[in-house]
């Protein structure tokens, strides 16, 4: 479903995000990215979800050339991939419902379709009752919830994650997690990026490690 | 995308922009105050002008001219003349002063009617006031009165005048089309910056949106009725303005021209002018927003 083949990214600044990283990850499969801050986790992501172009290599998603999409294209895949933030990125003045609609809005969905639809991916994280409410009267893991409630609205094939828990507490963050791998379960191939190792060890999903913009361990071996 | 839901996306976003707008109603009535007034200003320039011209119109007897005829013609002569040239084309009337009649009406003078006495025969001619046809200018009314020969001995007409009048009214119109080019200007400026703002204000929005997957024909449109909306509202506050003020000036000019006995009346705001203005503040407001929108939302892009 995703592949980088010797993908390097290299800022105008000079900085390096990645060198030569080549990944794959099957239709379905759960991948944990780990590292410290700065080992090019985020521009991995940032990559998929067509945030940044590849400078070298080859992004390919679901048989795509991502990397090469031309810009006019960004929007119509960008609704393809569901995307998850460490600050949720929710419309404050929306509420909870409108929040997770916005894409399936933006994709032109018809108005009793987004209804139904809004309403079982709030049920999937637990929070149909909070659909009325606007998103600061919720808890931050709530809030994250919302944010992934709006990721997977539009059944997307792909999910990316940077650091959805990097604002909770451990509790919280492990609740959401296992909301990650239940989501999984029903088929949606997702990368996620945390460098909290603690956390996901528990979880026994594969785990890609990246330092310096290299992959440095691979749980699942050389890809 | 099928037409109907194209039609309801679209609608959807006018009203909800509509309903942005309401929930700040302090700031978006001084915005559409401000694009009121400056309408109104060009607007009421244009109703100005177009009364004077019709008051001027209705000095009728201005384009008239009086055609003297040679000493000795016999009044059937003239009648006869009259009569002839009242059947052309290019001549609405044909007034006939006999020269007893203009003797008799000088003699009504109590200051000439001594100095009438003194004369042995009545050295006044038989005169002809011709009213040309409706609609003739200027050039047409100077050929007419060259076309008439003998008996006709002078004509005196007011060509001055009637050029110097067409040509203030020239100066005039070019004016009004100046202020209108100015002040329609200062709207769509007002309306950009505007949007502008809002645009900033909105920044983070525009960028989850986009993050999503929005187009930016999706993320450009709700700025764009907002831009219609404030020049509707605008140009419906101008017109508003313009009416209020019509209606001030109407009780007193109908004193003044009650005074001057002339039937000048002010004929107010007509249809095609009140269109006129509020597709002119619609295509201010879009076209500002246009410009803010193409300006400001292409540097907008997703960080994360």
């Amino acid at each position: 479903m995703i592949r980088l083949e010797r993908v390097s990214k290299r800022f105008p600044g000079g900085g390096e995000g990645l060198r030569e990283v080549s990944l794959r990850a099957e239709a379905g499969e759960l991948v944990f990215l780990t590292g410290h801050s700065g080992a090019g986790k985020s521009t991995l992501l940032k990559l998929i979800g067509l945030l940044e172009r590849p400078t070298r290599g080859q992004v390919l998603v679901d048989g795509r050339n991502v990397g090469r999409l031309p810009d006019r294209q960004i929007p119509a895949y960008r609704r393809q991939v569901g995307m998850v933030f460490q600050d949720h990125k929710l419309l404050a003045d929306r509420s909870v419902h409108d929040n997770v609609a916005l894409p399936l809005v933006i994709a032109g969905v018809g108005a009793r379709e987004i209804g139904r639809r809004v309403r079982a991916a709030l049920d999937q994280v637990g929070l149909l009752a909070r659909e009325r409410h606007l998103p600061v009267t919720l808890s931050a893991g709530e809030q994250q919830r919302v944010g992934i409630a709006r990721a997977i609205v539009n059944r997307p094939k792909v999910l990316i994650a940077d650091e959805p828990t990097g604002n909770l507490d451990p509790e919280l963050s492990l609740e959401i997690m296992l909301l990650f791998r239940r989501l999984n379960a029903v088929g949606v191939t997702m990368l996620i990026a945390t460098h909290d190792l603690a956390l996901i060890g528990s979880l026994g999903a594969r785990q890609v490690a990246l330092s310096g913009g290299r992959v440095i361990t691979d749980s699942r071996g050389a890809p | 995308m099928n037409p109907a839901r194209w039609l309801q996306r679209h609608l959807q976003t006018a009203l909800g922009t509509l309903g942005t707008l309401s929930r700040q109603p302090v700031a978006t009535g001084l915005t559409v105050l401000v694009i009121g007034m400056a309408l109104a200003l060009p607007a009421a320039l244009h109703v100005l002008v177009q009364n004077a011209r019709l008051a001027a119109g209705s000095f009728e007897d201005v384009r008239d001219f009086s055609a003297y005829l040679a000493q000795g013609t016999a009044l059937v002569q003239a009648e006869a003349l009259a009569r002839e040239l009242e059947a052309r084309d290019e001549v609405g009337a044909v007034t006939l002063i006999s020269a007893e009649d203009a003797l008799e009406e000088l003699r009504a003078d109590p200051g000439i009617a001594t100095l009438i006495l003194a004369l042995e025969r009545n050295p006044l001619p038989h005169t002809l006031v011709i009213r040309p046809a409706e609609g003739l200018d200027n050039a047409a009314i100077q050929a007419l009165a060259d076309s008439l020969g003998p008996p006709v001995e002078m004509v005196r007409l007011d060509m001055d005048w009637l050029g110097r009048l067409a040509a203030l009214f020239d100066v005039l119109r070019r004016a009004v089309l100046l202020a209108m080019l100015l002040l329609v200007s200062a709207v769509v400026i007002i309306i950009g910056n505007t949007i502008r703002l809002e645009i900033q204000n909105r920044r983070q929005d525009i960028e989850v949106m986009k993050l999503l997957g929005a187009t930016d024909g999706f993320v450009r449109r709700p700025f764009l009725y907002l831009g219609l909306w404030y020049g509707l509202l605008g140009g419906l506050v101008a017109l508003i303005v313009l009416l209020t003020g019509l209606a001030a000036l109407g009780g007193p000019l109908d004193r003044l021209a009650a005074l001057y006995g002339s039937g000048l009346r002010l004929t107010g705001l007509d249809g095609r002018t009140a269109l006129g203005l509020l597709l002119c503040s619609l295509a201010a407001g879009t076209g500002g927003a246009l410009l803010a929108v193409s300006r400001h939302l292409a540097a907008i892009q997703p960080r994360v």
